[in-house]
């Protein structure tokens, strides 16, 4: 066995979240709910910290005796992680307070939500994944309840509670069929135990994971709870579930499938290629009679997280490296989207989520209609725009692997999904007002909003470099180690 | 592993016998009764005994959700506490490294205790 | 046999109509797995799953179940509409199964577990051989877990504890603060004249 001390110094960042939110907690208790702000802050500064904590060598190195992985992947994951979890605590602000549920524990369950996703794409053992699954889930399932005294948010904690320990208990009974069938949870055993000839009860249990982390991705069809949960909850949650947690299971679903269970790649590469045209169907078709911009948007996660699956279901290293850079890009303009909706506030200062409440946005709200119009052009996935070329990526390595009808599926479904982004700028650009928006009420959400949207604007595709490099390294960290 | 079910033998003949003598301890009147015509029921005999009174309400109304706060937080001390068993028993084999982590682990609720504390969740009024 | 009553119980759960019915189902369904444990020799598990299981999660269970106002009659509405569509997610799900399991060669190897299951030696009971792993090998999980515990303490008083206002509190530590000069006043009122307060 390694020294412990060993293995806590490789496991840092999560130590640093873990402790993080304890003081955050207890700062909060001893001051009450006046602190959210500090605590919203200090969230952030904790988050930057446990950033810092990732750098350092760079190899692939084991901890815990096997239960935990730190190495580039896990790294670029985490930062992603650790990025949108602070972005959403920070946007947060001034809708809590409006809706007067500014209560502290909101960034103490973020980061404990946060420290569960860093320790999925961290886990290199099926106790270590359930855990920081369970973890990431507790605090979703709060989170989505956060504002209780409206029915809507406490309906969709519920539907999201039952369907995800639905999906958590098949996820279990899978890992159970596995342990009982190959004799270990540990993914660099399972990598020798699981061969092309597996038996059928780790098939079975394969089949039973894989829909496990499908409902966590929210990929068809084990998407439904997503548009109602979207919906319910508050924006900036719903902005958070679509995407730190989005990253941290894709992730985790990555390593799954290469890592632990790459000697069966013919099988699940069937049910991820499966799960990817359902998703992108799907997300695109029923985007399209939505009134609901949450909904919507929703619909629209499902959409590119099929995108993203193509690229894990093209199981190459070009495909896993498209797979991290579509997250790298998806993540911020969803977060953006997310940001746009939370700052619509109707007359009355109730925020706003239907479609006709985007009507004449140019006219009333010109700084935030060029903000949209950037978001849903990238989402659309429109060439000089960022979204693009994780598109791009993706369909790239499909037809490397010579999947070439799920790349032209891609192109269709994409193709389709644009009519709906393209709606929402025709009702933006060049219907008429109707009633009144409010203007930004937080300069700092503001400038937030610009800077990513300059980021998702052509401007970002001098990122792109950097952000194809990390993510080659990361894709090559996880499958040569 | 039968060996252990095994040991657990008394205890289910144990089990068994009170089963057995309550079931016959209740039955037994019930049977009797019937059979020999003592059993006559009717509207005022069946009726729920409340001091006198009709029944104000139905005994199955709804519970404050302080209740179910209680309870939830009576299961989370409940878990902790089924931890300790094998921490204790093993301590022996574990040693320092065994005893930090249950410390640790223990520090963690407290934090949680505190909160609650702090709260008032622990507070009926 | 006690699989068989776990699984019969298990269908009652969902088939009676009473919620509290199901409830005492549910119970039942526990013991049993408490049964199974105990015959596969891990007792502390067993009497875990009592205590836990049976003792708070279904005392648990029944406050839920009488907290919410149920009305029996409209519980058994929605069923048919939901029909179709959880059959059209369990064809799906097993539809995913057979396609793999044809992927597989069906006569697989018959699973040659890679690192045969630690036999426990003879003189550990289990319960001790659980407590040599849990807190030393598996640490990072048994860390991990205090701090799931810790989010649902969080969770369940984000979510259910509401502050009140105009409770009146016994504060003992003032009690025990008070001093007579607080409490008490010595007058002398002449004869005819009232005391002022």
């Amino acid at each position: 066995m390694q020294p412990i001390a060993e293995s806590i110094g490789i496991a840092a960042p999560e130590l640093v979240l873990a402790t993080g939110a304890m003081v955050l907690l207890m700062l909060g208790v001893f001051r009450g709910n006046r602190s959210l702000h500090g605590l919203t802050y200090g969230g952030v500064i904790i988050y930057a910290i446990a950033g810092f904590a990732l750098l350092g060598d760079a190899q692939s190195e084991l901890a815990f005796d096997g239960l935990y992985i730190a190495d580039d992947f896990s790294a670029y994951l985490k930062v992603l992680i650790f990025a949108a979890a602070a972005i959403c605590s920070i946007i947060a602000l001034p809708y809590l307070v409006r809706a007067r549920s500014d209560k502290f524990e909101y960034p103490v369950l973020i980061m404990l939500g946060a420290l569960g996703m860093s320790m999925m794409v961290s886990a290199n053992d099926l106790l270590s994944l359930y855990i920081g699954l369970e973890l990431q889930s507790l605090a979703a399932y709060v989170l989505a309840a956060f504002h209780r005294n409206e029915a809507s948010s406490s309906e969709a904690g519920l539907k999201y509670f039952v369907l995800g320990a639905l999906a958590s208990g098949i996820l279990l009974y899978g890992v159970s069929l596995v342990y009982g069938f190959t004799g270990t949870t540990d993914f660099r055993l399972l990598q020798v135990a699981v061969t092309e000839t597996p038996a059928v009860g780790t098939v079975i249990g394969l089949v039973f994971i894989l829909a496990g982390l499908a409902f966590k991705v929210s990929a068809v069809p084990f998407h439904m709870w997503t548009p109602d949960v979207y919906q319910g909850a508050p924006t900036p949650v719903a902005a958070f579930f679509a995407s730190a947690p989005k990253a941290a299971a894709m992730g985790l679903l990555v390593r799954v499938c290469m890592d632990a269970f790459g000697g069966m790649m013919s099988e699940w590469q069937q049910i991820i290629a499966f799960m990817a045209i359902a998703s992108m169907v799907l997300g695109a078709v029923g985007a399209i009679g939505q009134r609901s911009i949450k909904r919507l948007l929703a619909y629209s996660s499902i959409n590119n997280i099929g995108f993203a699956l193509i690229g894990l279901a093209a199981a190459s290293e070009l495909g896993i490296s498209g797979v991290l850079f579509y997250m790298a890009i998806y993540l911020p303009m969803t977060i953006g989207a997310f940001l746009v909706v939370l700052s619509l506030r109707g007359a009355d200062g109730r925020p706003l989520d239907t479609m006709n409440s985007l009507k004449g946005l140019s006219k009333t709200r010109p700084g935030l209609a060029i903000a949209l119009l950037i978001f849903m052009f990238s989402l659309a996935g429109i060439p000089p725009l960022f979204g693009f070329w994780p598109k791009f990526a993706v369909f790239n390595a499909a037809i490397d692997a010579e999947m070439y009808v799920l790349a032209v599926i891609g192109v269709v479904t994409s193709v389709v999904g644009a009519f709906y982004y393209l709606r929402i700028i025709k009702l933006a650009y060049f219907d008429e007002p109707e009633g009144t928006v409010l203007p930004q009420e937080s300069r700092v959400n503001g400038a937030l909003l610009a800077g990513i949207a300059v980021f998702c604007s052509p401007l970002g595709l001098f990122l792109m470099g950097p952000i194809t490099v990390a993510a080659a390294r990361a894709a090559r960290a996880m499958l040569t180690f | 592993m039968s060996s252990v079910a095994a040991e657990y033998l008394p205890i289910l003949i144990f089990l068994g016998i009170a089963v057995a003598l309550s079931c016959v301890f209740v039955g037994l009147p019930v049977l009797v009764s019937n059979l020999t015509g003592t059993n006559q029921p009717y509207d005022a005999k069946l009726a729920e005994y409340e001091c006198g009174f009709p029944a104000f309400e139905d005994a199955r109304r709804q519970f404050d959700v302080r209740f179910y706060l209680v309870a939830i937080l009576f299961i989370i001390f409940d878990l902790e506490v089924a931890f300790l068993f094998p921490w204790a028993v093993s301590l022996g084999a574990t040693g320092v490294f065994g005893w930090t982590s249950m410390m640790i682990f223990l520090g963690i609720l407290t934090i949680g205790f505190i909160y609650e504390w702090k709260k008032g969740a622990l507070e009926w009024e | 046999m006690l699989a068989g009553i776990i699984l019969l119980s298990g269908t009652a759960v969902i088939l009676s109509r009473n919620p509290v019915h199901s409830v005492l189902w549910l119970i039942l369904a526990f013991f049993n797995a408490a049964g199974l444990f105990l015959m596969l020799g891990a007792e502390f598990l067993a009497m875990i799953l009592v205590i836990v299981y049976v003792g708070a999660v279904a005392v648990l269970f029944l406050f839920v179940v009488m907290m919410l106002d149920i009305d029996f009659a409209k519980l058994r509405e929605g069923f048919v509409s939901y029909l179709p569509f959880g059959l059209i997610l369990a064809g799906v799900l097993a539809a995913e199964l057979i396609v793999a399991a044809m992927a597989a060669v069906v006569v697989g190897s018959p699973g040659e577990p890679v690192a045969p299951v630690i036999a426990a030696a003879a003189d550990v009971s289990n319960t001790e051989a659980l407590g040599a792993l849990i807190y030393t090998k598996y640490a990072y999980v048994f860390q991990a877990s205090g701090m799931v515990l810790l989010t649902a303490m969080i969770g369940a008083i984000v979510l259910t504890h509401r502050q009140r206002s105009g409770v009146k509190r016994q504060n003992i530590g003032q009690q025990v603060a008070r001093r007579p000069e607080d409490a008490v006043i010595i007058t002398k009122p002449g004869v005819g004249q009232g005391v002022e307060l």
